[in-house]
């Protein structure tokens, strides 16, 4: 589904990729963890096509489509999504009608009839129950004065309602409650169905408590250095990244 | 105030135009004959402002002086029926009344049935009854303002709309101001005279629209609008014009004890339009909300000019206006809230913001506070920015078109002036209309 060779990238001028390789099969959750700085989110603002990132090598094919050749708009309709680390704030645009367009501009793209206004609600309702958002938060404008957990809430309330193929989730963790981190978990679980993939970023073990990977890859200097289950993580928890970053650098220096 | 003056030949030929027309029509109204000779003379004195002025800096009139503008007077042929200007009403249930080339087309209106104490009409019709005469010119200064003046010289029939004494109008009154120069450039006068008396409640929506055509008109609009004592009015004004037109209006509100007033300027058409609103809170307890929206593109000029002037103590003013620049398009704001001596325990609040939508756009803000008494509070903020980027990702992100996007960022940032509007019905209407030009701008 998404095959990533060689990725090397740079945000003003300075490379964080430095051939980053990673393969994700229909259904499979890979978790990404790895020390501050180390390139996970960059890895996500690479795939969802933020312009001020450059690529400078390697390749990125979504369903055999080289997906750096895509705008972030054809990207969410070929069915990539992001949960974004740090939700925008969108005033005077309501969760509702930005959803609707969303969804609508999504459907088009696909070739399928777009919702009415009827259709649209009752498949609102009807996954608003997985995220256990409330009525008002849809009339609300888009993140808004929500809180940390509201916005993390809001960001897998809009998978559920675009049901991509694939879907990157950038700390998603980070500055949850452990009420809201088993929601947002919940949430997430609900979705897979052996087919999705979900790359989980995130920097603790905790979350893969509750969104259980197939495969954990550590992250460092900007390549996947190591690779395993989820046991992987645990021993992350237990003994920190410095034994990784000490094997890495000695191979480096060898 | 110094004005310069435009001098040469097709200027020359415009003053001979207004004194044809006075020739013709100057004892129409023996009442105000007078003072309407007196306009003209002034018109003639001060002349058309220059860019030199400090007041009407980015404002080029010079195209008034490369043709000759007409006066078509009153002996206009209608063209319009009341099919053809459904399209422009704002709300299914509003009274209508439409103005043609600067005169009151009655087949194409709708006053039938108005409720008990509610008059619409002319000066010629109206003209005996004392309180219009008494307010008609008495509070748009021709003597200050040079296009008050030539209107005040040349206007055809004024439009009167008089809400009794506790009366309360539940259907909107709008008033649809139409141009359509087939060949000849026209100068259109629109006079318009607004009494809501003693604990009346009246809402007008005076919108202003013209026919395609080549020929270039000019409006120049004046409103005089008197609130009395306990009395509510809420107000639109919205200019949706082809580019044929400039437009220049004076909106004068003078406000008595314990009045409201809600009014929202929104400027979408015309290649030059420049708004002047000037509100007087003459009395004790008076509250006003003045909004606004200009979106501008390709050449246009947007000139908003606000004057709320606190007389008197106890009273509040609100103020929002919000600027959308594209193209090659320039905004102008400059609101001076002016509080007089008398005029303690002020509350009055400023608030201009814009967003420019490509490099050559430009945006003047001039927020101006003068202050002469001592216990208020007052605030005024002006902000140009551009559209968020971060947001704009955001929406792309989740699938949404570039274009799409940001047509939806505007549409958000322009909502906020127009989700004050109470009426749902207009407020739903004046959506769709900005949602045209937005999206017009964006493709």
């Amino acid at each position: 589904m998404l095959s990533i060779k060689d990725l090397k990238a740079s945000v003003e001028e300075k490379q964080i990729l430095n051939g980053l390789s990673l393969d994700v099969k229909p259904g499979e959750v890979h978790a990404i963890m790895g020390p501050n700085g180390s390139g996970k989110s960059t890895l996500a603002s690479v795939l969802a096509g933020r312009e001020e990132y450059e690529v400078q090598g390697g390749e990125v094919t979504f369903n055999g489509q080289d997906l750096l050749e895509m705008s972030p708009e054809d990207r969410a309709r070929a069915g990539v999504f992001l949960a974004f680390q740090y939700p925008v704030e969108i005033p005077g645009v309501s969760n509702a009608n930005f959803l609707k367009t969303a969804v609508n501009e999504v459907r088009k793209s696909k070739g399928e009839e777009v919702l009415d206004s009827k259709q649209f609600l009752k498949l609102m309702q009807e996954k608003m129950k997985l995220v256990e958002m409330d009525k008002t938060m849809t009339q609300r404008s888009v993140n808004e004065g929500f809180s940390g957990g509201e916005k993390k809430r809001n960001e897998i309330f809009q998978m559920a309602m675009l049901e991509p193929q694939l879907a990157i989730l950038d700390e998603t963790d980070s500055g949850l409650d452990i009420d809201a981190l088993r929601i947002v978990s919940n949430g997430v679980n609900a979705l897979r169905d052996g087919k999705r993939s979900f790359v989980v970023i995130t920097h603790y073990q905790r979350l893969l408590d509750y969104i259980v990977p197939d495969f954990v890859h550590v992250l460092y200097k900007g390549r996947i250095v190591k690779t395993g289950t989820k046991e992987l993580a645990l021993e992350l928890e237990e003994k920190g990244y410095d034994w990784i970053k000490d094997e890495v650098d000695a191979t480096i220096n060898a | 105030m110094e004005t310069e003056i435009l001098k040469n030949n097709s200027t020359i030929s415009m003053y001979a135009e207004l004194e044809a027309y006075q020739e013709i029509y100057g004892n129409q109204f023996p009442e105000i004959a007078g003072a309407r000779i007196d306009a003209l003379n002034v018109f003639r004195n001060t002349g058309i402002p220059t860019t030199k002025h400090e007041e009407w800096k980015y404002v080029n009139f010079s195209f008034l002086s490369k043709q000759s503008y007409k006066l078509q007077g009153q002996n206009s042929v209608f063209n319009l029926t009341a099919g053809d200007v459904e399209k422009y009403k704002l709300s299914a249930n509003s009274f209508s009344v439409v103005v043609e080339n600067g005169n009151f087309n009655i087949n194409a209106s709708n006053v039938t049935g108005l409720p008990k104490g509610l008059t619409i009409g002319t000066f010629s019709a109206l003209g005996n009854d004392a309180r219009v005469v008494k307010h008609l010119l008495n509070h748009a200064d021709y003597k200050q303002e040079p296009f008050v003046a030539q209107n005040t010289a040349i206007f055809y029939d004024p439009i009167v709309i008089i809400a009794d004494k506790n009366a309360v109008c539940p259907n909107d009154i709008q008033v649809i101001i139409i141009s359509d120069a087939k060949e000849q450039a026209l100068l259109i006068p629109i006079r318009i005279l607004v009494i809501a008396e003693p604990g009346s409640e009246i809402s007008i929506l005076e919108t202003y629209h013209s026919m395609e055509s080549s020929a270039a008109v000019f409006v120049n609009a004046v409103s005089e609008v008197v609130i009395q004592e306990n009395a509510k009015v809420n107000y639109i004004k919205l200019q949706n014009e082809e580019l044929n037109v400039s437009h220049v209006n004076f909106h004068q509100v003078n406000m008595a004890k314990n009045s409201n007033h809600h009014i929202t300027t929104i400027s979408l058409g015309g290649s030059l339009v420049r708004n002047n609103l000037h509100i007087r809170l003459d009395d004790i307890n008076c509250s006003t909300y003045l909004n606004g929206l200009y979106i501008a593109d390709g050449n246009q000029l947007m000139d908003n000019h606000s004057l709320v002037d606190h007389a008197m103590p106890n009273c509040y003013s609100n103020e929002l206006y919000k600027g959308i620049i594209g193209g090659d398009a320039t905004g102008v704001f400059n609101g001076k809230i002016f509080v007089r001596k008398d005029a303690q325990k002020t509350n009055a609040y400023q608030s201009n913001k814009n967003i420019l939508l490509s490099d050559n756009a430009s945006m003047n803000a001039k927020p101006q506070l003068e202050i002469f008494a001592d216990d208020v509070k007052c605030s005024h903020g002006a902000t140009i920015g551009q559209i968020d980027e971060e947001a704009l990702f955001y929406l792309r992100a989740r699938g949404i078109g570039e274009a799409s996007a940001r047509a939806l960022l505007n549409h958000a940032f322009a909502a906020d002036v127009i989700d004050q509007i109470p009426d749902e019905q207009v407020k739903d209407k004046l959506l769709e209309i900005i949602s045209e030009k937005l999206n017009a701008i964006n493709n």
